[in-house]
């Protein structure tokens, strides 16, 4: 199927997202979308699975024109199909209920049909899916899969897959990019969008460049990843090196200790950490980092195990202990764990205050205060802004001027997630100055890239173990990749 | 000149609400063969026509104003408090509790005893609510629901049980209190004075707490996301079992009024349902300390009016309790409407 | 025997009301609206129901009015939280109080005024069969139609694509949506429908199990049938279990009061409220998931999806449809 866009506008109040953009994908190929965070691919594809409408511009479908799909499922019974990156489907039900559930059915639910296509399905691309366990049951593979099949099922002949290669193993990456070779050979045409230069060379036969919501160029395959980057960023990227830091006493030791929530166990972890050092937790989404990271900032308790910061046994004390000797946690969902919408900086200010508190605020002071760290952090803000009308890297940005002075340990999940390269240089550098101080910074993130470039070491966390402890100077991104997905050798 | 376009439009838009229940009202009286214009002279005459009326009407309000006040804290907090009717009943138990304690006292020594045990009456029956919920994981509108109940309930047992009348248990409540144990209050009216200072100093409190304390910041960052209040370090769990037992205390101390002030005695249904209009001033006020005041006036005096409605002109006094409940729904809605036109 | 059969017999139909009130605000929940309105709609639809059956000398115009009456407040918590966003909590809450003094103020010239009931209808042949005959079919109509509303609302969740289209919809209405749901349509239909539930059982009190009107007749079942939902795990089945229950534990307080305990009669109608609650700390404390981590697995398994209530994902929220 071959699919046009023709000089699409999409506008989210001052922000173009998509400036004039025109887009040929070919029946049979697969056509990658490249581009960093907030290029505007997601936005892109969104109109074209009509999920949004777009401003401006023309859909046009093997050569007949569609001005506009109404619904994502006029989108599918049009034949375009997307696959999103947290794939929306039904936690709480079974495959077989998520699988029929939005088909063409009248009154009873055509399970028995549906079972033996949804088997014939799985079969012809090697999926091995039970239509009796629970979708919350998954990986994030497993769901992909079901909906992959649930899309052509319904008609897709174009799918769209976002960012499909964040979260998954590589064993799980290989039979994706097969799946998609297959689909392919049979005259479907896939559209791949991805910010993983490595993914899109790999698989793609063409790839259009977006970036700051134009289209900066075109490439075929074979690609010349210098070309790539140079559209995709305007310039050759300087990251700079990790200058070397001396690494201090211990701060935090972890004593074979054990977490437990009601999905996961993380057994018997043991590791010293020394002041300067930045860990890394790799893994699938899942696999014990979100829970590693919550007991060393306090507020997971172990349910065995030791946890001693600084010499002092801090094991299963609450959470305001942590906050005295110097922990801080910065979650992965801002507006949800971090920051209270509804409140300004200011207010923020006053909250995160460490140490003694008066009872009673001094307003004057805490507006001055605040002026200082949005000078120092560069926010675009002032005092009295609210929240959550500061974009994604200004939030993240304000979690920073909240830390404490005497930063001992920073917990961080997913530091850089969704925020475009400027801001995930600056916040990177301000954690630097941190681990210059002496402080400890341990995160977790699904971007193998970001965890090789800043970590002396990497944890591998795989099904709730720590399977690997590995130094990042001796390891890669492909060796990663298998590790994550359970696998210690090629 | 825009500013007078903006005053202009604030005023308007603020007093439509009011204009569309008086028009539902006068249809709803239309309807059952009642005069409007009589019924709203009525209304207006009942509760600030004669000083007697005007004392009842703020002996309503001290109650109005102190329970919204209270409840205006845990809706900063994020709570939905609709236990707060049990937890004026159990100011009330406990008030006569103490009053059978302090029996043969002055009042001097027996009043201040029976309001601050009503108090702790009401913060306890409150604290159960928040435990429950922050320990039990039960969701506070079906503990307070619960426990409005069962208030309910030891109410009437204990009025026809080991608190009832040596003639024997009687709807009408319990042995009356000596008059040591009144209220004192201004001649021929049935108005407190003090009660009425009390009042208003709990409005100041309220007030200036939730402005310029940390207290009230942390409540406010609670209510708003708990989560990540926790995170930046707020004392979650103390702060919410504060924040009910502040206006547990308040509702006890409505408990406590009601029987010194107004009935003198425990009767059934003595909360008067002035919990769950406190909960209707609040969602008037958009969580505003300085509206309490003068909306609870507004629905004081709806009440009593009405009470003389019933009496002078037999129309049933629940009609005031529809006045005060379609005034804030028309609120509601015409907020949702306003932001939508706005938004288009 | 006969004893115990009258008693099973009671109690079934006078739970009538609360089921179909109960099932009703389930619609409304696995829709994704929490509909805290119930308590007035009943009062209000009990008082609509009896005072048209009496003025028109009709049944069923009697119960049509107050179905209707339950949609029309159903309608206003759907226009309240669904188009306008405000909160479902706040609309349901003040809807409650004013329903319920209307109940009162219209309510004036019909109360304690003997109006007509639902007559009994013994249903032929099944009547007959032992123990469960006398039990089950010779009750009334709406009994009967309770028993259907059961069976047909399981049927509908479990075994139907639309009914399977509303379970998705609690749980995830952005995934909904991306499958072709109409989310904002169907939350309004399923509020509709709940609410002409929820107004047919205030008539089923008024017209058959506490005949007539008086003020505030049906004080107290709202919230209940609120508790319920909750108790029952927001499946039809479990719910109905529920409010059989209830009515079980009301019947065994009217029995106790007879039997001449020294307890003041009021108390006992008040009770089963706070019981439902403390089966719900029970049931969702970590007490009991230490006691079942003793059985084997498949028991456990079943036992967890038996017990535990948990809530549609996406109760309470809103949902933008662009």
């Amino acid at each position: 199927m071959r699919v046009e866009l023709k000089n699409i506008h999409k506008h989210f109040g001052a922000v173009h997202a998509n400036n004039n953009v025109t887009l040929t994908v070919e029946g049979g190929s697969i056509h990658g979308l490249l581009g960093e965070n907030g290029a505007g691919k997601s936005t892109l594809m969104k109109v074209l699975s009509g999920y949004i409408h777009a401003d401006a511009g023309e859909i046009s479908l093997d050569g007949g024109n569609v001005k506009r799909f109404k619904s994502p499922a006029d989108a599918l019974r049009h034949g375009v199909g997307m696959l999103h990156q947290d794939p929306l489907d039904f936690p709480p039900l079974t495959l077989l209920d998520n699988f029929i559930l939005g088909c063409d059915a009248n009154l009873l639910q055509p399970r028995t049909r549906a079972e033996k296509e949804f088997r014939e399905l799985c079969q012809q691309f090697n999926f091995d899916l039970d239509t009796n366990a629970f979708v919350s049951d998954l990986t994030v593979g497993e769901r992909q899969q079901l909906e992959i099949i649930r899309l052509l099922w319904l008609g897709a002949r174009t799918l769209i897959l976002d960012e499909p290669t964040t979260g998954i193993s590589a064993p799980q990456k290989i039979k994706l990019f097969t799946t998609l070779r297959q689909l392919v050979a049979g005259g479907k045409s896939v559209i791949f969008v991805s910010h993983k230069l490595e993914d899109v060379e790999d698989l793609c036969h063409r790839v259009t460049v977006l970036r700051r919501g134009q289209v900066a160029g075109e490439a075929t395959s074979p690609f010349v990843t210098e070309q790539l980057v140079q559209m995709m960023f305007g310039q050759q990227l300087n990251i700079g090196k990790r200058s070397n830091v001396e690494l201090g006493a211990p701060v935090i030791e972890f004593d074979h200790l054990t977490l437990k929530d009601d999905r996961l166990t993380v057994p018997d972890v043991s590791l010293s950490v020394q002041a300067g050092e930045v860990i890394a937790l790799a893994g699938l989404e899942g696999s014990g980092q979100q829970l590693f990271l919550q007991a060393c900032a306090g507020l997971l308790p172990p349910s065995a195990g030791q946890l001693r910061v600084n010499g002092i046994d801090l094991t299963r004390k609450p959470y305001e202990n942590f906050l005295r000797a110097g922990i801080a946690y910065m979650p992965a969902d801002r507006m949800k764990e971090g920051l209270v919408p509804g409140l300004s900086i200011e207010e923020h200010i006053v909250l995160a205050k460490r140490g003694k508190k008066d009872a009673l605020i001094d307003w004057g002071r805490a507006c001055q205060t605040a002026s200082e760290q949005i000078k120092e952090f560069n926010i675009k803000g002032i005092p009295p802004t609210r929240v959550e009308a500061l974009s994604g890297g200004n939030q993240q940005r304000t979690l920073l001027a909240l830390l404490p002075p005497d930063l001992k340990l920073l917990a961080l999940e997913h530091p850089t997630r969704g925020l475009d390269i400027e801001s995930t240089l600056y916040i990177w550098g301000k954690l630097l100055e941190r681990r210059k101080q002496g402080a400890v910074i341990i995160f977790a993130s699904a971007d193998l890239d970001e965890v090789l470039q800043y970590s002396d070491r990497i944890l591998v966390f795989f099904g709730g173990h720590v399977i690997e402890t590995v130094k990042s100077s001796a390891t890669n991104v492909e060796q990663l990749g298998y590790l994550i997905g359970g696998k210690k050798q090629l | 000149m825009t500013d007078t376009r903006n005053l202009f439009v604030r005023i308007t838009t603020a007093l439509a609400p009011l204009l569309v229940a008086l028009i539902i009202a006068v249809l709803l009286l239309v309807a059952t063969g009642a005069p409007p214009l009589d019924t709203f002279v009525k209304l207006f005459t009942g509760s600030f026509g004669t000083p007697s009326k005007q004392a009842d009407t703020f002996v309503v309000w001290v109650s109005l104003a102190i329970v919204s006040a209270g409840l205006l804290i845990t809706f900063i907090a994020g709570q939905w408090n609709i236990g707060v009717e049990g937890q004026i009943m159990m100011g009330s138990i406990f008030a006569t509790w103490a009053a059978r304690g302090v029996w043969e006292q002055q009042g001097i020594v027996g009043i201040p005893v029976i309001i601050l045990w009503a108090m702790v009456g009401g913060a306890f029956w409150a604290l159960l609510v928040a435990v429950l919920k922050i320990y039990g994981k039960v969701n506070e509108i079906f503990g307070g629901l619960g426990f409005n109940f069962i208030a309910t309930a030891f109410n009437i047992y204990l009025i026809f049980g080991p608190w009832k009348q040596k003639t024997g248990g009687t709807l009408s409540g319990t042995e009356i209190f000596p008059e040591a144990l009144w209220m004192p209050t201004l001649p021929e009216l049935r108005v407190s004075p003090i009660a009425i200072i009390i009042a208003l100093l709990v409005l100041v409190v309220i007030y200036f707490s939730l402005r310029g304390t940390l207290w009230g910041l942390q409540l406010k960052a609670i209510g708003k996301n708990i989560r990540a209040a926790f995170v930046l370090g707020v004392p979650t769990n103390p702060l919410l079992l504060s924040a009910y037992a502040v206006c547990g205390a308040c509702a006890g101390l409505v408990g406590a009024f009601l029987v010194i002030i107004v009935h003198h005695r425990l009767i059934p249904s003595i909360s008067s349902g002035y919990g769950f209009l406190g909960i209707l001033i609040v969602l008037l006020s958009s969580v505003n300390a300085l509206w309490l005041a003068p909306l609870a006036l507004f629905f004081a005096a709806v009440s009593i009016g009405s009470t003389a409605l019933q009496l002078e002109l037999n129309i049933d006094s629940s009609l005031g309790g529809v006045l005060q409940g379609v005034l804030v729904l028309v609120v509601l809605l015409m907020q949702g409407i306003k932001e939508k036109v706005i938004s288009k | 025997m006969e004893f115990f059969i009258a008693i099973l017999a009671s109690i079934l139909s006078d739970s009538a009301p609360i089921i179909f009130a109960s099932l009703g605000e389930t619609l409304n929940e696995r829709g994704g609206v929490i509909n805290l309105s119930v308590e007035g709609t009943m009062l209000l639809s009990a008082m609509a129901g009896f005072a048209v059956a009496f003025t028109t000398d009709s049944l069923v115009l009697g119960f049509l009015a107050a179905m209707i009456v339950g949609a029309i407040v159903a309608s206003l918590v759907a226009f309240g939280s669904i188009t306008l966003k405000r909160d479902q909590v706040a609309v349901g809450f003040i809807l409650t109080l004013v329903a319920g003094d209307l109940s009162s103020f219209l309510g004036v010239p019909f109360v304690r005024v003997p109006g007509p009931q639902i007559e009994s209808l013994p249903i032929p042949f099944l009547r007959d069969i032992p123990f469960i005959g006398p039990v089950f079919f010779e009750r009334d109509i709406i009994t009967y139609l309770s028993f259907t509303l059961i069976i047909g609302m399981w049927l509908w969740f479990y075994k139907t694509q639309p009914g399977l289209q509303l379970r998705g919809i609690g749980e995830r209405p952005e995934a909904s949506f991306a499958r072709g749901g109409n989310v904002k349509l169907m939350r309004y239909v399923y509020i509709l429908l709940g609410g002409a539930l929820i107004g047919f059982a205030g008539a089923a009190f008024s017209l058959h199990v506490k005949l007539g009107w008086s003020h505030r007749a049906t004080a107290g079942f709202g919230w209940i049938a609120l508790a319920i939902v909750i108790f029952g795990g927001w499946d039809p089945l479990k719910v109905a279990f529920g409010a059989y229950l209830f009515g079980a534990l009301r019947a065994s307080a009217t029995t106790l009061q007879s039997s001449g305990l020294e307890v003041p009669v009021q108390v006992f109608p008040l009770l089963p409220f706070p019981l439902m609650i403390l089966t719900l700390v029970i049931f969702n404390s970590r007490g009991l998931d230490r006691v079942l981590n003793y059985l084997p697995l498949g028991a456990r398994r079943a036992l967890t999806r038996l017990l535990r209530s948990n809530p549609p994902a996406a109760l309470g929220t809103h949902f933008e449809q662009e």
